[in-house]
């Protein structure tokens, strides 16, 4: 009966999660859908502590405790702009989680002198191996999502054949042990070669490309998860896994498309790295600094102006400035919009989130192919802290190392103002010909402190 | 686990993949990062996998490694619900956001 209840209790949280991601396809649906995930998860958990084999709870209600007052905790005080290295972090606690279930599954077995059928232990491998390199990977993202790493790429020589014969050395032993289950030393092998290929597999990875690699250790963590339901014989981990999985793996590709990157030049690549650089090509002529009064004159006297924010504008915490800029200017009956590059940030929907917290409705945020075709009838275009993303090369020049890339066409519209904190080069260390044509003004500063200033001049136009 | 039970896994291992991408296609880019600690919070499922590692008494091991992987579920399940709901209460459409 009580089996029952809690296979029951898993059935309907199951559902419930569905519908719950189902409700995110729109922003009104949203949170009743989170709402019914959240009430699933309630009823897995207590049909949970039902489970028959569950001796003493000391330990449970401790780490439900700890657990508890740690996430509310983040989940109540991490800012918006460090959103990504947040869910960084919980990649890594999710899939340490599952490692550390992993781990415990194997020496609960072979120290009572049991056995694991090869089934079992090819997914039980399939879980420790993904849990632990996700576990260190993520924690590596984090670094330098954080800045306490460097956020360039670290390349040295024979990096990607050194990695994979780590990688094969691990498989190896994996493929071992289904065959022959059993060795402890071996197992503690592997997982610690798996804990250093996750860091190995980051290292190479630089700021910019974030976003692909979040949304690949998403579906790593969500996968670890699944093969855990596989080793437990438990069908909602395997249904909760396999979403959380697939639903990093389509973000992961959708992040790549919108760089016109493949996954394995995003992975082995070291993009953005002094190398790649090089290939940029001279630009000649001059960037023109125009005056933050006559700038302040022609948006008040624009009909259309476009935002496009970039990773700049979390970095400057310019949200609410930009909010309180695009309202004086709505005040003076001037249409205002955003434009969002799918990879504008450092994971997925990032400014999306930011120029929500400072209530921007989302009916101003348009995406890539709904706001390029209105650039050319876009007086001004204000492009905050972003570069890559509307770097006309990747349109025009078929050699830069970001051809082909979609980009946001704010070069088409009459006239393009460029907030930037200095001279230098974006991210990725290309020169950008936006930066370098007639139609351009730069406005160098602060980004927060130059938007705060146009308000006011704005308001004196 | 015998092979039965391995095939009615891989059913519900490919129907959930199926369902997954049919329904995350859906969920537009404005709406990826709540998506992404949604799926974050939701896949911390793993928890019920922890909290019988945790309370069996298998061994010292077990329970060691059991209370930490219930801490680190706990803190995913909490904090990934708790932080989607602060950011889809964000998410206001015009009217609403003017008045604020």
């Amino acid at each position: 009966m009580k089996t029952y209840f809690i296979e029951l209790s898993y059935l309907l949280a199951s559902i419930f999660f569905i519908l719950g991601l189902k409700g995110l396809s729109h922003p009104e649906t949203a949170k009743r859908g989170m709402h019914l995930a959240e009430f699933g998860m309630l009823m897995a958990i207590i049909g949970t502590l039902m489970h028959h084999e569950i001796v003493t709870y000391t330990w449970i209600l401790a780490g439900l405790a700890v657990g508890s007052v740690i996430g509310l905790a983040m989940g109540l005080w991490v800012p918006m702009t460090a959103m990504p290295q947040r869910t960084a972090l919980s990649h890594a606690f999710g899939a340490f989680a599952a490692a550390l279930v992993g781990i415990s599954e194997f020496y609960r077995v072979y120290s009572t002198g049991g056995h694991l059928e090869k089934i079992t232990m090819g997914a039980l491998g399939f879980e420790v191996m993904l849990g632990a390199l996700t576990t260190t990977g993520s924690l590596l993202a984090f670094a330098k999502l954080q800045g306490l790493v460097r956020g360039t790429p670290m390349t040295y020589k024979g990096q990607n054949i050194f990695n994979m014969a780590l990688l094969a050395v691990t498989i190896g032993i994996f493929g071992y042990l289904v065959v022959f289950p059993g060795s402890m030393p071996l197992f503690f092998t592997m997982v610690g070669l798996a804990f250093i290929f996750g860091l190995l597999l980051v290292m190479p990875i630089g700021s910019a490309d974030m976003p692909v690699v979040m949304s690949l250790l998403n579906s790593y963590a969500g996968l670890a998860s699944a093969a855990t339901g596989f080793v437990l014989s438990n069908k909602v981990l395997i249904i909760a896994g396999t979403l959380d999985g697939f639903s990093g793996f389509i973000l992961s590709i959708l992040m790549c498309r919108a760089m016109n990157r493949s996954m394995t030049n995003v992975l082995f690549g070291a993009f953005g790295s002094a190398t790649t650089a090089a290939t940029g090509g001279e630009q000649h002529g001059t960037m023109r600094e125009v005056g933050l009064e006559d700038i302040a004159t022609q948006l008040a006297y624009a009909n259309k102006v476009v935002f496009v924010p970039g990773y700049g504008l979390a970095t400057a915490q310019a949200q609410h400035a930009v909010r309180e800029l695009a309202d004086v200017l709505e005040k003076r009956g001037v249409t205002v919009k955003y434009g969002i590059h799918p990879v504008a940030g450092r994971m997925p929907g990032h400014m999306n989130v930011l120029l929500a917290e400072a209530n921007v409705p989302y009916s101003s945020l348009y995406e890539l192919e709904q706001i390029n075709p209105e650039f050319p009838s876009t007086d001004v275009a204000v492009v905050i802290g972003a570069n890559d993303v509307v770097n006309p090369d990747a349109r025009d020049n078929p050699g830069s190392p970001i051809a082909g890339m979609p980009i946001l066409e704010v070069d088409r519209s009459k006239s393009v103002v460029v907030l930037k904190r200095g001279q230098g080069k974006g991210f990725s260390g290309l020169e950008n010909p936006l930066f370098f044509k007639p139609v351009t003004g730069m406005l160098y500063g602060d980004a927060k402190d130059t938007l705060t200033r146009l308000v006011q001049a704005v308001q004196h136009a | 686990m015998s092979s039965d039970a391995l095939i009615s896994a891989l059913y519900v291992f490919a129907l959930a993949a199926f369902l997954g991408y049919q329904v995350i296609s859906r969920v537009p880019p404005l709406l990826h990062t709540p998506l992404m600690s949604a799926t974050n919070a939701i896949s911390g499922i793993s928890l019920v996998g922890s909290i019988v590692t945790a309370g069996a008494r298998y061994n010292t091991v077990s329970t060691i490694l059991g209370f930490i992987a219930v801490v680190c579920s706990t803190t995913n399940v909490v904090g990934g619900f708790v932080i989607t709901d602060r950011m889809l209460k964000m998410f206001k459409r015009k009217e609403i956001a003017k008045k604020e």
